[in-house]
């Protein structure tokens, strides 16, 4: 039992998301639209916690990659989704071909971005990575073919409760089992120390641009997510903001902690929406929120600072 | 018998200043060899060649007959060459067993593919890594601070651990880099037993930059002395300490 912690969670996620599936048709529009942008969020955070929390490469460039990943699955989609109408069972094939789709090529988009990364450190690579973002949003916008300002319209609208969690349950499953390991105390190891890592024979290039890789591969399954629930993408919806957003809950769940991340992709969801009812004076109080707890909790909610005993559990 | 390590003609240059100039040397397998000389000597940029922390402007260094210039420094560990850092560099955020463990990932079989399955064989491979690394903490006497962070170590431990954590890495050269600086009488004398039991023990040729005589003359079968990246004299302990040119480097000669 004690070797299947992981898979017994994986496991759980997945039971947990077919039961809100399940459960769907009985829950208001509303109470879905959020919960599917927690899960979205849940997938975006956890993600980017191995580029900029376990590996310690600080990417602003997270929502470029989710772009990627919401244009090449929609893309997919809207060229065969005639083709499919008939049958539920075909078009959730659609769909996981699509995830996979805009997941592998957003994939492709971060080890491509992995690789200069490997000569720039610090706030060099933020802006590097802030670049990526920004370059990929304004040739979006000014190619036809994909909509440009204008946006993609008529998007299947596959993205289910299902689909949302069980996809978020497999991010969590794959970021903790690469992390909790010999090979994935690789990427803490570049974090604390480059030159010693390389000299402990740890390939730090080999490292950096796995965790680009992966880190973009989710973004870009959580973009496709997005494309298919919202229905319309545009490229005003992949900003730096966006990739701030995803930053801004990494750090409040604490730099290289899984759970929270996910907490705060939770957190910070909800508190996006108890808001609404301030309207102009929203974003001053979410601001204020954040900064209070950063002052608070500079570690984040489950940060590790000042940690004296190390924990030794394999999961 | 051909060397281990060889050090031919290797040069460096840093703009203008040739840190280190034409310097042949080898060492042989099992020996323990001292590398001395005055501040800026290129001690230090000569064990950063070695061990691929720089790309070298000339020459070639081959270990094991094998030319390792163009080698990463992570793939020239994969070789057998590990170093321990002037100023200690642990890895602060993990444990002291996990500061070895990661030391064990270049000979380990575990892969990303391993870990993302953790089937049966990856949990024979992690165990069977963290039983090494507690036998190597053991025999330093850290095994009982192995779920402590390193950082809370003291400072003679934590020269130890950074010692315990390249042996992580199977090495057949030893590179220790400044082992006794900061270390008071006592801790120098430990010291000196250590390296002399570490390489007996791992059956390991070391190569070490010191400072400290006493240790360097106490333990080194032959010693090699830098000056402006030159090497100026090379022999046992006794014929380098009255070697004319050494005295003169570290003292400034009277015609000077």
């Amino acid at each position: 039992m004690k070797n299947h912690r992981a898979h017994l969670l994986l496991l759980a996620g997945l039971v947990g998301s077919l039961i809100l599936g399940w459960m769907a048709p009985e829950l208001d529009p509303y109470a879905t639209n959020i919960l599917v942008m927690i899960g979205i969020n849940i997938i975006l955070a956890v993600s980017l916690n191995l580029v900029n929390g376990h590996t310690g490469q600080f990417s602003l460039g997270h929502a470029g990659f989710m772009a990627v990943g919401a244009y090449a699955s929609s893309l997919l989609t809207l060229a065969f989704a005639p083709s499919v109408q008939q049958s539920p069972a075909l078009q959730n094939l659609l769909f996981l071909g699509a995830l996979l789709g805009g997941g592998v090529v957003a994939g492709i988009f971060g080890f491509l971005v992995g690789i200069p990364s490997l000569r720039l450190r610090g706030d060099y690579l933020a802006i590097l990575t802030l670049g990526f973002g920004e370059i990929i949003r304004v040739v979006i916008q000014n190619t036809n073919a994909l909509g440009g300002a204008r946006g993609l319209a008529g998007i299947p609208p596959y993205t289910t409760l299902f689909w949302t969690f069980g996809l978020a349950a497999i991010t969590v499953y794959t970021i903790i089992c690469v992390i909790e390991s010999t090979f994935g105390r690789g990427f803490l190891a570049v974090r604390d120390d480059e030159i010693a890592a390389e000299a402990s024979g740890i390939p730090t290039t080999k490292y950096k641009v796995t965790a680009f890789t992966i880190g973009a591969f989710f973004a870009g399954i959580a973009g496709c997510l997005y494309a298919h629930f919202i229905c319309f993408i545009s490229p005003e919806g992949f900003t730096f903001l966006k990739s701030v957003d995803v930053v801004v809950m990494v750090i409040l769940g604490g730099m290289g902690s899984t759970i929270g991340a996910v907490a705060a992709a939770i957190v910070l969801t909800l508190l996006n929406e108890m808001l609404r009812d301030f309207e102009q004076y929203r974003m001053i109080i979410f601001s204020l929120l954040l900064i209070t707890l950063m002052i608070a909790r500079p570690q984040g909610l489950f940060g590790k600072l000042g940690r004296k005993k190390a924990k030794r559990a394999i999961p | 018998m051909s060397a281990l390590l060889d050090v031919r003609a290797v040069t460096m240059k840093f703009g203008g200043l040739r840190a280190v100039d034409g310097v042949n040397f080898s060492l042989q397998a099992e020996e323990l060899v001292g590398l001395i000389g005055p501040n800026g000597a290129g001690k230090t940029t000569l064990f950063n060649l070695v061990t691929g922390v720089y790309a070298l402007t000339e020459g070639d260094i081959l270990f094991d007959q094998v030319s390792i210039r163009a080698h990463s420094a992570s793939q020239i560990v994969a070789r057998g060459i590990a170093r321990t850092f002037q100023n200690i560099r642990l890895f602060p955020s993990l444990s002291v067993l996990d500061n070895v463990r990661t030391a064990m990932i270049a000979h380990s079989e575990q892969s990303l593919g391993t870990t993302l399955r953790r089937g049966a064989r990856f949990h024979a491979l992690e165990e069977s890594i963290e039983s090494r690394a507690l036998d190597l903490l053991k025999l330093f006497d850290l095994d009982t601070r192995s779920d402590d962070m390193a950082t809370s170590l003291s400072y003679g431990d934590q020269r130890r651990l950074e010692i315990v954590r390249a042996l992580a890495t199977r090495p057949r050269l030893l590179l220790l880099d400044e082992p006794a600086a900061g270390m008071n009488a006592r801790e120098k004398s430990d010291l000196m037993q250590l390296i002399l039991f570490v390489r007996k023990e791992f059956r390991l040729a070391i190569l070490i930059v010191e400072h400290d005589m006493r240790v360097v003359m106490g333990i080194c079968d032959r010693i090699c002395v830098l000056d402006y990246g030159r090497k100026i004299a090379e022999g046992s302990p006794a014929s380098v300490r009255s070697n004319p040119q050494v005295i003169a480097a570290y003292l400034g000669s009277d015609d000077a």
